[in-house]
């Protein structure tokens, strides 16, 4: 069938079967391949991006559910001007080894700066529960996702 | 990579919509509202649906209210937006205590009341969370609306009263004085349940005016206990009680050995966990009436 999908701002057309998984539509078909796909058991949480206003696995996720709605994916996460605070922070902090899981840990660290600016090691453990890294033991990532969330103020201080 | 079968598929608008769509496609369609049962279920073709009708848009599923002294919560309503109701959580703190604990946060996105309830396996968390509350269950067919209580809405593991071409609607719960707590042991964040359980009391004085006890995962009929639920009714809210109401649940539950424990382990966390959400129902009786 025919779907229509918002993807990052622009509009994808795109004749697809209805069994076609979202992270397969993304990957195979948009070749946004900033999305990862690991465990396909909506376990492991590589997958994530945003539907609508929310992170969602899009393993566990058919194609034709987003038609007519709006996904952003870690490809939408800069704006043009540089990299996202959570990107930065990622990088500063050393928030990644392998790479694996980063585009979905940074699409919900994202969400719950979105949502919570000011989240305490706790709140961002939370975030990412559901979600698996192999290789950074967490740490680093609690510590980009606190250096996004505390640049993200200090830039907001600047502009006001 | 795992793929599901192929089927077809239809967005419906309505209530109205997806009756007709399930009526037209017959006994072998199917509704998905999360999917986060469904597909899963699907990649494993442990179900094949030739029809898939996704109640995704069905905007008049998607609200909490409260009418008529009832809390109502419409199917399509995610986990998510039930852990965050203000309402729900003010006449039910069970649900906060369950939602926190059900799957993980971008699970909590997806997942719905209803799919939870219609899924009705035996691991479910809200099975249990509204058995102990005594909800009902709205159920929409072709001949109209008719309410079934969650204690009779179960008919076996993944088996429920809703008929094939029927609808959850919603579920509702009346709204009366009453403090709740629903307790859970897990293996890690984000895991089903090895045991859980729900409690709900309603004091009058120091004695045990009303109980409902909601057991997840370790095989009570219909996801409660009425035997210790009948035990605790005209007594005295004590914590010696409550552990004889928990040895009660054990003793009428038939946990299975499976990668979460062993029989034994989880009869004992039966028994724990009930002992322990009834405090904790008893200490949120106890703050909401000194604050008063
Ligand atoms: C990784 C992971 C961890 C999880 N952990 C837990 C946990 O700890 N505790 C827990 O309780 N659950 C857990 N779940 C399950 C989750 O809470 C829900 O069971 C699941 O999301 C089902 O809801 P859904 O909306 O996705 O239903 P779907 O998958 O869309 O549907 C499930 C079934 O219900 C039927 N159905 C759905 N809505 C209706 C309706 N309105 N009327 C009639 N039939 C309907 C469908 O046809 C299907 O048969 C977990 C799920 C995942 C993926
Ligand atoms: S690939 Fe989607 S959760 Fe693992
Ligand atoms: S950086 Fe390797 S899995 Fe997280």
């Amino acid at each position: 069938m025919e779907i229509n999908v918002t993807v990052n701002g622009t509009v994808y057309q795109r004749e697809v079967e209805p069994r076609l998984l979202l992270v397969h539509f993304l990957r195979d078909e948009l070749r946004l391949t900033g999305t990862h796909w690991g465990c396909d058991t909506s376990n492991c949480g590589t997958c994530v991006v945003w539907l609508d206003e929310v992170p969602v696995k899009s393993c566990t996720v058919l194609a034709v559910m987003a038609d007519g709605h709006r996904v952003r994916t870690v490809e939408g996460l800069a704006d043009g001007a540089g990299l996202d605070p959570v990107q930065e922070g990622f990088r500063q902090c050393h928030g990644l080894q392998c790479g694996f899981c980063t585009p979905g840990m940074m699409m919900t660290a994202r969400w719950l700066l979105d949502n919570n600016p000011d989240p305490s090691e706790e709140d961002i453990r939370e975030a990412v529960s559901g979600q698996l890294c192999r290789c950074t033991g967490y740490e680093n990532i609690v510590r980009s996702v606190r250096w996004a969330a505390e640049h993200e103020a200090a830039q907001e201080e600047v502009q006001a | 990579m795992q793929v599901p079968a192929q089927f077809q598929y239809e967005k419906a608008t309505s209530v109205e919509h997806a009756l007709g769509l399930l009526g037209k496609y017959g006994p072998e369609s199917r509704v998905v509202a999360g999917g986060h049962s469904l597909i899963p279920m699907m990649k494993l073709r442990l179900a094949q649906p030739q029809a898939l009708i996704d109640i995704n848009e069905v905007e008049e599923l998607t609200r909490i209210s409260v009418e008529e002294h009832m809390l109502r919560i419409g199917a399509m309503v995610r986990h998510a937006e039930l852990l965050s109701s203000a309402v729900a959580g003010e006449h039910f703190p069970i649900f906060h205590d369950a939602e926190k604990l059900i799957a993980d946060p971008v699970v909590r996105n997806r997942g719905t009341i209803g799919g939870s309830l219609c899924q009705a396996d035996p691991s479910e968390d809200l099975s249990a969370v509204f058995a102990a509350i005594r909800g009902e269950a709205v159920i929409q067919g072709g001949e109209g609306q008719r309410v079934v209580p969650i204690r009779e809405f179960f008919t076996g593991p993944y088996e429920t009263v809703v008929a094939d071409g029927e609808l959850l609607v919603a579920v509702r719960v009346p709204i009366r004085s009453s403090a709740s707590a629903y307790q859970k042991v897990e293996r890690r964040a984000g895991d089903w349940a090895v045991a859980a359980a729900g409690a709900e009391l309603r004091l009058d004085g120091d004695t045990v005016a009303e109980a409902g006890i909601g057991l997840t995962a370790v095989g009570a009929a219909n996801f409660h206990v009425p035997e210790a639920e009948e035990f605790l009714v005209g007594g005295p809210a004590t914590a010696e009680r409550f552990a004889r109401a928990g040895e009660i649940a054990a003793e009428h539950c038939q946990p299975v050995a499976d990668q979460r424990g062993p029989v034994d382990y989880k009869r004992h966390l039966a028994a724990t966990l009930t002992a322990r959400a009834l405090g904790a129902a008893l200490a949120r009786w106890h703050g909401r009436h000194q604050e008063a």
